[in-house]
């Protein structure tokens, strides 16, 4: 098990917006996190790397590695949780200020004080392995969308993250552009990166995930392998979502 | 016009304000942005104690004219037992008040850096300090030219104020060679036109800077 969630609560005021989740994540595995806008997928997934921070909960990690919510976390138990996922935006949130290359290296170079000549090397073979060895000195605004999400997915792979994060990676791509970020991650997760993804992509999801889990209202709703959730659901809501997806009009 | 005056007049100008003038700015400019740093982060840090020193601050400084904070340094601080030169004490008077001022451009420009850079930074596993220095500071820095070098070319003239507590800079040495000749409109028009000049290079400096840092942004 690479991660263990037990019991995960967000609130914000008034607003409970997750209200006990459990997640487990074998490792090597992908699992997709899906449901409607406002369910508090994107919340959970933040609360995975204490972008927000949980109000109750407990992350165990394989090498023993744990955190509890309950009482506020210390900076550096922070760091280290940080330090153990990589994160990909739904907006790229690349470094505009710096190269493709220089986003890659500014992890390794500056949080995990590698040797410069070292990182460069691995940075520029993570950006050939995501199809952009050829863009590397190029500005963010100089790149498209899709080749920017996957500057994005390279910078968070070069911490070397146990676990990858993905917030609706290719929610902002203009349609042609989906599929060369989508081909990416499913790459890595061929080659066992294990992955935590909240996608709109429910072919992406039946494809790649090997569990998929509804949110909705802030609790799971129903979970399970990809082939049962996505084609023979049994809760009411994950049908009715399901098929609002599938048919849009 | 008179031609004489103007070159023997135009020699101790000059180097008033390059003995003093400049020295006085670029001290009081440095110093300044550095307490404008600090007082912008109090007010950004939610520490309520750190943030309510930052806000009086700028509010006094603010609300009270700059001649009176420099009397207060140089001839008011004596009373309580400190007496400084009136280079020194110009230095402090001036660094106070860009502090102040200032403080509030470099908290606009921080906040004008959206808020997913400091995510992205946090998720690299940066800490605090290492976002702020390496991921939002040089983009907000970008942003906070045009206004800072408004303070910039302010305080060059202000720096006139410093005569009234005795430093003998640009401005000084014109009023001295005018209280022995009586010619106040020339050479008062001759300092005049020594500061335009002084400003309109640093114009010039400031356009350079937007261009190099605008590099990386899409047009």
């Amino acid at each position: 098990m690479q991660i263990h969630v037990q019991n995960l609560h967000k609130s914000f005021g008034e607003l409970n917006v997750l209200r006990g989740i459990d997640l487990e994540v074998p490792k090597g595995n992908v699992v997709a996190i899906i449901g409607p806008s406002g369910s508090g997928k994107t919340t959970f997934l933040r609360c995975l790397n204490a972008l927000e921070m949980p109000n109750q909960g407990l992350f165990e990690f394989s090498d023993g590695f744990s955190l509890d919510f309950s009482k506020y976390p210390k900076k550096n138990e922070i760091l280290k949780l940080r330090r153990k996922s990589g994160m990909v935006f739904q907006s790229y949130n690349l470094f505009p200020h710096k190269t493709a290359l220089e986003n890659v290296m500014e992890g390794p170079v500056i949080v995990q004080k590698l040797n410069k000549e070292e990182v460069r090397a691995r940075a520029v073979s993570l950006l050939e392995k995501v199809g952009l060895g050829e863009k590397m000195d190029l500005y963010p605004h100089q790149l498209s969308g899709g080749q920017q999400q996957r500057v994005g997915i390279a910078r968070a792979l070069a911490i070397e993250p146990e676990l990858m994060l993905f917030d609706e990676p290719t929610s902002a791509l203009d349609p042609e552009l989906v599929g060369e970020v989508l081909s990416v991650m499913k790459e890595l997760a061929r080659e066992g990166q294990t992955m935590v993804v909240v996608t709109h992509e429910l072919k992406f999801a039946e494809d790649v995930a090997d569990h998929v889990m509804f949110i909705d209202g802030g609790v799971v709703v129903e979970q399970g392998p990809p082939k049962e959730i996505l084609k023979a659901p049994k809760e009411a809501r994950t049908k009715q979502f399901l098929d609002r997806v599938l048919n849009p009009s | 016009m008179d031609w004489e005056l103007f070159w023997s007049s135009i020699g101790p100008m000059v180097e008033g304000g390059i003995k003093n003038t400049i020295p006085l700015t670029l001290l009081s400019f440095t110093f300044g942005l550095i307490l404008a740093l600090l007082t912008a982060l109090a007010r950004l840090s939610g520490n309520k104690v750190f943030s309510g020193i930052a806000r009086v601050y700028v509010s006094a400084i603010r609300g009270t004219p700059l001649l009176v904070q420099l009397f207060i340094v140089f001839f008011g601080l004596p009373d309580l037992g400190v007496t400084l030169d009136p280079f020194p004490s110009a230095v402090i008077a001036f660094s106070l008040n860009v502090g102040a001022y200032a403080s509030e451009i470099v908290r606009a420009s921080i906040l004008s850096v959206p808020k997913g850079q400091w995510e992205a930074g946090y998720t690299i596993g940066m800490t605090y300090p290492q976002t702020l220095r390496r991921i939002i500071l040089p983009q907000a820095t970008r942003v906070s030219i045009p206004p800072l070098s408004n303070s910039f070319i302010s305080l060059v003239k202000d720096t006139s104020l410093a005569s009234q507590i005795l430093v003998v800079e640009l401005f000084r040495k014109s009023q001295e060679i005018a209280a022995r000749t009586y010619d106040f409109l020339q050479l008062y028009i001759t300092a005049a036109i020594l500061y335009w000049i002084v400003c309109f290079i640093l114009s010039l400096v400031q356009g350079r800077i937007e261009k190099k840092l605008d590099r990386y942004v899409a047009k």
